[in-house]
């Protein structure tokens, strides 16, 4: 177990260094200057151009340019952004907005979907399957945004719950109910998952013998069922929280909240080089964290998955 | 005018047309009764400034706005009729429209309390311009003399000081000026000419995330990308002293999440309606909306730099063509009454605007446009094509006017969409585009020179047309020498005169403010910038 860790460590190593290489390569060889699009639709002074590109040492080749933000990255120094802030302080104020977002959404999808997906695999061809199908097919087909702004008008605009946009992101009562749309999709696919999984397992021979040996059926669902079912689901939770911590420019949008989707759309918009790269350097951490704990976690469900 | 004029859309100013939204029943300080309190914010819709916060460093709205109530120039712009208006400066003479004398007021004070003098305009303006200061409004201070020597064209700066600003006393300045413009002191109301105090020079760098200004509200936090939060500065020596206690500027990214806040009341003011709320927010808001209009125009541009649109005939192909669009039709339905139809090439609403210099050519007239477009010979290869940018929302308009054209004149007219706005921009300034543009001015400063000096004059930054006229050129030239911005202005009218018989491009439609305000304030007024007249904001008790 502990040199598959070392071993998954090491290969995110190069992992990372690609992916931040990409996108590095995509954020600085996009079409479009980033000092021009700070004149907006001005014509940009040639003279001024050069030197706002020397200060952001967009003046030097792009190879440079990368070790030169590599190397700062080594030293934790990501940069300033055209703001004058650095990209750190600015990433410190988002990132724990959206991770709070992030697991509001999670905590939706596991309190409601799994249960919702365990209770449809189990009585397949009921009533309570149908609706459940019925309702998630019914997200499933629904864009975010719509459903943001469905949820916007009828719990603030009509009723008056809250407020139609988030006032404090730091608040985490403010973030339920967009933490609630951000999860919607997500816990529909969990929901589906889940009841497809368990109908599988349902027919396996290891819970026949564990029915046939007498076990109580709630044993049974629990510690045999639920076990092997949720190791599909479980994969696609992990990947599914960098989803969420990336992904939810819309949902930020819609709702104003001031985490990390906020600040990317705002800084791909003025191309502001550190500020993307850095936002993304960090996901895709996350990204890979995620990937080990759900590849740790395989071998706990699962006792026949062993790291040698 | 100096060759180093640039193009400059300015989103900032000061402006406010007292004139109410159509369509609001009542406005003003007779509004739905109840008390107002003088000590108390109000919110407005922004966006998280591009830059620090430097006066000369702001060219978008987010910091421009922001800045623009942190600060107070030499002057502004009237809010009855947007003409020129003292404000730190007491006079702007001139005898020569070349060599200005400035005489400041007594009395004016920065936020920190150390006095507003001659030399905080002068240092101001001498670091605004320096290249190596980074300030992205820099070219602003182009028509003075000696700017050569702090902004070269490429290369170090030569000199710290422009040789052109002379201190005579605390009170007084001189700016001698490159040439003679005679509506110089029109560009000074523009927010990159801000003094800054002598603390600033110290440390630039901090100062833009803590701004002290001497405008009518003072800074008192940024939170990032959340809000920027001021109030209002009791030493303010202003002509328009504030009526409420500060401005909240509360950071959004999308127009509809502004618009559903301030329908419930937890955002007083917003800057424009998103467009899926342009066809109900009159009956949302009620007396509450606005709609007024802003100092910005939409035109069809030509390629005149190519040979087969040159010549006196394809003048008439171009009148014939302006002839076929129905403006009236299209601004009301596919642009749902946020655009007026345009009767001439300088919009309205603004100093020396003239309306009709269009003639007959800006009214519909099918059988007249075809008959014109016969004579001059036909659309050189048949068909015309638009260029635009898709992503600002122009294909539903262009495509109409397409439409318009082909309907009437049996002209092949299709869109021809660039990506984005750089795209078309790079396509259109590298001439690679054939027939037609979408192209468009917003104001600098609201007065007629600016539509048409900075577009129509040969070789001006903003001239896509590859257009040269020497009348047009004499006649603005004449204008700006003239002895007053008075003459000026009426200068520049005739030589927009002369726009109507090479028809450069077709005027199309002039731009609306259409926003709201929310129950909790009253008499708010936007101006042509599109800015409210945030002083006389009031809240309700």
């Amino acid at each position: 177990m502990g040199s598959y860790i070392l071993r998954r460590v090491l290969q995110m190593i190069p992992v990372f260094l690609g992916a931040t290489f990409l996108i590095f390569l995509m954020v600085y060889t996009l079409p479009g200057d980033p000092i021009a699009a700070m004149y907006g639709d001005k014509a940009a002074d040639p003279a001024q151009v050069a030197s706002l590109r020397h200060r952001f040492y967009l003046d030097q080749p792009l190879w440079k340019q990368y070790l030169h933000y590599m190397n700062n990255i080594l030293h934790l120094d990501f940069g300033t952004s055209f703001t004058g802030r650095s990209v750190s302080s600015i990433m410190a104020d988002a990132f724990p907005v959206t991770i709070r977002m992030a697991l509001i959404a999670f905590f939706f999808e596991i309190v409601v979907g799994l249960p919702l997906g365990v209770l449809s695999g189990l009585k397949r061809g009921s009533v309570a399957d149908t609706l459940v199908l019925l309702l998630t097919l019914l997200v499933i087909s629904i864009p975010v945004f719509v459903l943001g702004y469905i949820a916007q008008t009828v719990f603030a605009t009509n009723l008056g719950w809250v407020t139609p946009t988030v006032q404090d992101s730091t608040d985490i009562t403010q973030l339920l109910l967009p933490g609630a749309v951000l999860a919607a999709l997500s816990l529909a696919y969990v929901a589906r998952l889940t009841r497809t999984s368990i109908g599988e397992n349902l027919r396996a021979d290891y819970i026949r013998t564990a029915t046939a040996k007498g076990l109580p059926r709630r044993t049974v669902i629990t510690r045999h069922l639920l076990r092997n079912s949720l190791i599909p689901v479980v994969t696609f939770l992990g990947t599914d929280l960098g989803a969420l911590m990336g992904g939810a420019i819309v949902t930020e949008g819609i709702f104003n909240v001031k985490g990390v989707g906020n600040i990317l759309y705002r800084a791909i918009g003025q191309k502001e080089g550190p500020t993307v790269v850095g936002i993304v350097t960090v996901l895709v951490i996350v990204y890979l964290v995620a990937s080990l704990l759900v590849d740790l976690l395989y071998a706990v469900l699962d006792p026949r998955i062993r790291y040698a | 005018m100096p060759s180093a004029t640039r193009v400059r859309r300015a989103v900032i100013g000061a402006t406010s047309v007292a004139l109410v939204a159509t369509g609001c029943g009542s406005s003003g300080s007779s509004g739905s009764g109840g008390s107002t309190d003088a000590a108390k914010t109000f919110s407005y819709q922004s966006s998280e400034p591009q830059n620090p916060l430097q006066p000369a460093n702001a060219n978008e709205t987010g910091g421009g706005r922001i800045l623009q109530n942190l600060f107070k120039g030499l002057a502004d712009y009237d809010p009855s009729n947007a003409q020129l208006r003292m404000q730190v400066a007491e006079s702007i003479d001139t005898s020569d429209s070349q060599t200005f004398n400035v005489t400041l007021k007594t009395g004016w004070t920065f936020h920190d309390g150390t006095p507003v003098k001659a030399a905080n305009f002068v240092n101001a303006w001498n670091w605004a311009a320096t290249t190596a200061n980074n300030q992205i409004n820099s070219s602003w201070f182009a028509d003075i003399q000696g700017y050569q020597d702090v902004h070269p064209a490429s290369g170090a700066s030569t000199a710290t000081t422009m040789s052109g600003l002379t201190v005579t006393d605390d009170t007084h300045f001189t700016i001698k000026l490159n040439g003679k413009v005679s509506y110089f002191p029109y560009k000074l109301g523009y927010i990159a000419f801000s003094p800054l105090p002598d603390a600033f020079f110290n440390d630039p760098a901090g100062y833009g995330q803590k701004p002290v200004g001497n405008g009518p509200y003072q800074f008192v936090s940024w939170d990032h990308n959340t809000q920027v939060v001021t109030k209002s500065y009791p030493g303010y020596m202003g002509v328009d002293k504030p009526k409420n206690g500060g401005v909240v500027f509360k950071m959004y990214t999308t127009a509809e999440a502004a618009y559903a806040d301030l329908q419930s009341n937890n955002l007083d003011v917003i800057d424009q309606v998103p467009p899926s709320a342009l066809a109900t927010y009159k009956s949302d808001l009620g007396d509450r909306a606005i709609d007024s209009p802003q100092g910005a125009i939409q035109n069809i541009g030509f390629t005149l730099y190519q040979p087969e649109w040159q010549g006196a005939n394809t003048a008439k192909v171009r009148q014939g063509l302006s002839m076929a669009i129905d403006r009236n039709t299209i601004t009301k339905t596919v642009l749902q009454g946020s655009r007026t139809p345009a009767t001439a090439w300088t919009a309205e609403g603004v100093e020396g605007y003239k309306s009709g210099t269009c003639g007959n050519f800006c009214n519909f007239d099918p059988a007249q446009a075809k008959q014109l477009i016969t004579e001059g010979g036909g659309v050189p290869g048949g068909s015309l094509k638009i260029t635009y940018n898709a992503d600002g929302g122009h294909k539903e308009w262009v495509d109409a006017v397409c439409n318009s054209i082909r309907q009437n004149t049996g002209v092949d007219c299709v869109g021809d969409p660039k990506a984005d706005f750089k795209t078309a921009r790079e396509a259109i300034t590298g001439h690679t585009i054939n027939g037609a543009f979408r192209t468009g001015w917003v104001q600098d400063y609201p007065l007629n020179a600016n539509f048409l000096a900075d577009v129509y004059k040969t070789g001006a930054a903003g001239n896509d047309f590859g257009y040269s006229s020497p009348q047009f050129d004499q006649l603005a030239n004449e204008a700006d020498a003239a002895p007053s911005i008075q003459d000026s202005a009426t200068g520049y009218q005739k030589a927009e005169a002369v726009l109507a018989q090479d028809f450069p491009a077709i005027p199309l439609w002039y731009y609306r403010t259409n926003s709201g305000y929310s129950t909790n304030v009253k008499n708010v007024t936007f101006d042509s910038f599109g800015n409210p007249a945030w002083t006389q904001v009031e809240v309700n008790g």
